[in-house]
């Protein structure tokens, strides 16, 4: 049978555990006067049932999943005839290919060595053999579950903490695919910047002040030489966050200093969700927006003071990832800036101090440590965001911190590493990785930070 | 007059407190209080006066508005939504509820400490010459210094602290915490003390410390103190006013609220037949 046709008769078979074992319990319960006999609730024994039933088999589906492919196509290879031993691993993946074709009938059987025919033949038995006794082990062992669950369902047997704690694993193992998952990635991320620090040394990448990334195909090119100087994308990088932030800050925490504060209920319900709202706003027509309205009128409103603004400079980009930042902190702040306990405020306003004196010297210090922790997330968000700064700030890695300046961030540079056509172990490419990896590593050591300042605040505080 | 077993534990609808509730030398006086949040009423016609360097207590059983009432005294109510008071409180003769009134200069004359202890999380200085300081009662820092230690001395907190002023007051005891909390109250020298069951979150003997401090206070403040134990009204307190239900029942000496209370719900509620 097929992987898929095993979980489906797998649920089945679970379906059928559930109901029959609670139909037993019921039955055992009657007799003694109500399942309030019973240990457990007869759903309990019906759950024990389907997961002894389904869970050791799904398991086995897994991993038979994962390695059936590798171990038969390791047998075909071993067992081929020996005019056909493929050199090297390039031939080897070749010559596997072509097995596989030929036995699944995409390759037309004429026409080819008796050699490949025989190996595609054993594959294919061998795939039958495989199909059957998987198909065989499964339902074995999802009847041997069911088996040993209904020789445990007595009068007296405790189903609800075996199946709280099957339950707990669950939680556990979901828990552990998305740590996996990270740390997954980490390391393809750093396995590829390490390849990638075997032709750009790390030096150069880490405190070079040119970025140009081109590999050449010729060795008589023009622009032959790459250079992957990371510090202007860092330094672009900051300077767009920098600009987004002095926007964001303020405006953020102010309003929701005042929708915490002195804002009506009434005012409340609607300006919240409204500030919100601006969280809801794909960062794509942010990008527009600020490539196509704000760039276009940050230089016009420039060259009549007489000032230059590049038509792709960081003010625009940095603007506009501002405001899309401020529902971030505000609602962040506003929340931490809620959560100040009202005797605080009645003291101080006890005290005779006005309300903004309470805010300023009692509200807020009491709520610093969750507002620092939110402006560092926020910072965070605005290092690694994209959309914006691939549509509004330039391609160019200029070193300056003239925000009315074009500049490139690594974001940018990273898309336009990836995207097109692209080898995949050129430098070129590979640049992407080591700019992803030092992008978290500087995201990782700004969360530690961030942390850590709001630890300090709150020892201090409570 | 009947006496108190003759009369019905019913109140009568247009009942008149009895016992002496005016003063010959008031610091505050409160006429025809009445006092609503959104529609519901909390308090009913109340008149009582204040007199100057007394220690007066509220008691009465839960909800009978007696925290709403002390609260309406430096206008904390102002900041619950929907609150309302009707009728004429004055201090010194001058109206509290006057339009003009600078609610920020009320409260400095009239100081509140809360029935949980909240000092700010800042440090025991900061707590103590928080007042001073956005009152502008202080000019040079020796000044300040001045009256940090003498409102910590009043508070009877100064052997405790001293050598920790800089130490985050959240880091002391609830009992120290109150008396902090009376230590900022009285740093911006207040004419009357209001307290809203100082000591229910409190130990008996933080609880004793801080009667005894308000003992002592009551020579230079006029505390209003609302209480949820009769015995502290008792041992603290000059004069004892029984609210229930939002109506003012009685008010009078509080030796004689206890040994021979006028009216009968005085009675029930201070033999314990209901509370």
């Amino acid at each position: 049978m097929q992987a898929t046709d095993l979980l489906l008769s797998l649920i089945v078979l679970g379906l059928f555990s559930f109901y029959w074992s609670r139909g037993r319990s019921l039955a055992l319960a009657n007799p003694l006067g109500g399942i309030r006999n019973l240990h457990s609730l007869p759903s309990y024994y019906g759950l024990h049932a389907a997961l002894w039933c389904t869970l050791p088999a799904t398991f086995l589906l897994g991993i038979w999943l994962i390695f059936d492919e590798i171990v038969i196509n390791g047998m075909v290879m071993t067992d081929l005839s020996p005019e056909l031993i493929p050199s090297d691993n390039a031939s080897y993946n070749l010559i596997l290919n072509k097995v596989a074709n030929i036995a699944n009938g995409i390759l037309p059987r004429e026409d080819q060595p008796s050699g490949l025919l025989d190996a595609a033949d054993n594959m294919l038995s061998l795939n039958v053999v495989s199909q059957w006794s998987i198909t065989l082990l499964i339902i074995t062992l999802a009847m041997s579950g069911l088996a040993w669950s209904s020789h445990k369902l007595k009068v007296d047997f405790r189903a609800r903490p075996a199946v709280e704690r099957v339950m707990q694993n669950l939680l556990l193992a979901c828990a552990c695919v998305a740590i996996f998952t990270t740390l997954g990635i980490v390391f393809s991320v750093l396995f590829e910047s390490i390849q990638f620090f075997r032709s750009v040394p790390i030096y150069d990448f880490i405190f070079g002040l040119e970025w140009s990334p081109q590999t050449a195909i010729r060795e008589d090119q023009v622009g032959s030489s790459g250079s992957f100087g990371a510090i202007p994308l860092f330094v672009g990088t900051l300077l767009v966050s920098a600009v987004a932030m002095f926007i964001a800050v303020p405006i953020g925490l102010m309003s929701a200093i005042y929708l915490a504060e002195y804002a009506s209920d009434g005012v409340r319900t609607y300006a919240k969700p409204a500030l919100e709202v601006l969280a809801g706003i794909p960062t794509v027509v942010y990008g527009f927006f600020a490539a196509l309205t704000v760039a276009p009128f940050l230089r016009d409103l420039g060259a009549s003071v007489g000032l230059t603004i590049s038509s792709e400079s960081a003010l625009a980009a940095g603007g506009v990832m501002g405001i899309m930042i401020i529902p971030f902190i505000s609602s962040l702040a506003d929340d931490v800036i809620t959560a100040v306990p009202q005797s605080m405020r009645d003291g101080s306003l006890a005290m005779g101090a006005t309300q903004s004196e309470t805010i300023r010297k009692v509200v807020i210090p009491a709520a610093l440590p969750g507002i620092v922790g939110g402006i560092m997330l926020a910072i965070s968000r605005a290092i690694g965001e994209t959309m914006i700064v691939v549509m509004a700030a330039g391609l160019a890695a200029k070193l300056t911190a003239n925000p009315l300046e074009s500049v490139t961030t690594v974001t940018v540079q990273i898309v336009t590493l990836l995207t097109g056509d692209q080898e995949f172990d050129s430098p070129k490419t590979l640049a992407a990785f080591a700019l992803g990896l030092m992008l978290f590593t500087v995201t990782l050591l700004l969360n530690i930070f961030a942390l850590h300042i709001v630890k300090k605040y709150r020892e201090q505080y409570e | 007059m009947k006496l108190a077993s003759e009369q019905t534990l019913e109140l009568d609808e247009g009942h008149v407190t009895v016992g002496q509730s005016f003063s010959d030398d008031p610091k505050m006086t409160m006429r025809n209080i009445n006092v609503f949040y959104a529609e519901k009423q909390a308090i009913y016609d109340v008149s009582i006066d204040i007199t100057k360097n007394e220690v007066i207590a509220m008691i009465g059983p839960s909800g009978c508005g007696k925290s709403t009432f002390l609260r309406t005294l430096n206008r904390m109510n102002d900041t619950v939504d929907g609150c309302r008071v009707e009728g004429d409180i004055c201090m010194d003769g001058e109206n509290l509820y006057a339009p003009n009134l600078d609610v920020v200069e009320l409260r400095a004359r009239v100081g509140m400490v809360f029935q949980k202890p909240n000092p700010f999380p800042k440090s025991i200085r900061d707590n103590v010459t928080y007042g001073p300081k956005i009152h502008g009662l202080a000019d040079t820092r020796v000044d300040l210094d001045e009256i940090l230690e003498k409102s910590l001395r009043k508070a009877g907190l100064w052997e405790e602290v001293k050598d920790r002023l800089d130490q985050p007051g959240t880091g002391l005891s609830g009992g120290q915490q109150q008396r902090l909390c009376i230590a900022r109250a009285i740093a911006v020298s207040p004419e009357v003390i209001l307290m809203d069951e100082p000591c229910s979150a409190l130990d008996p003997i933080a609880t004793a410390k801080i009667e005894e401090l308000i003992e002592e206070l009551s020579q230079n403040f006029t505390i209003a103190i609302v209480t949820h134990s009769m015995q502290q009204a008792a041992r603290v307190s000059h004069r004892t006013a029984y609210f229930h239900l939002g109506k003012l029942i009685e008010v009078n000496p509080t030796e004689q609220v206890f040994t021979m209370p006028q009216h009968q719900l005085t009675e029930a509620y201070i033999t314990g037949r209901f509370g």
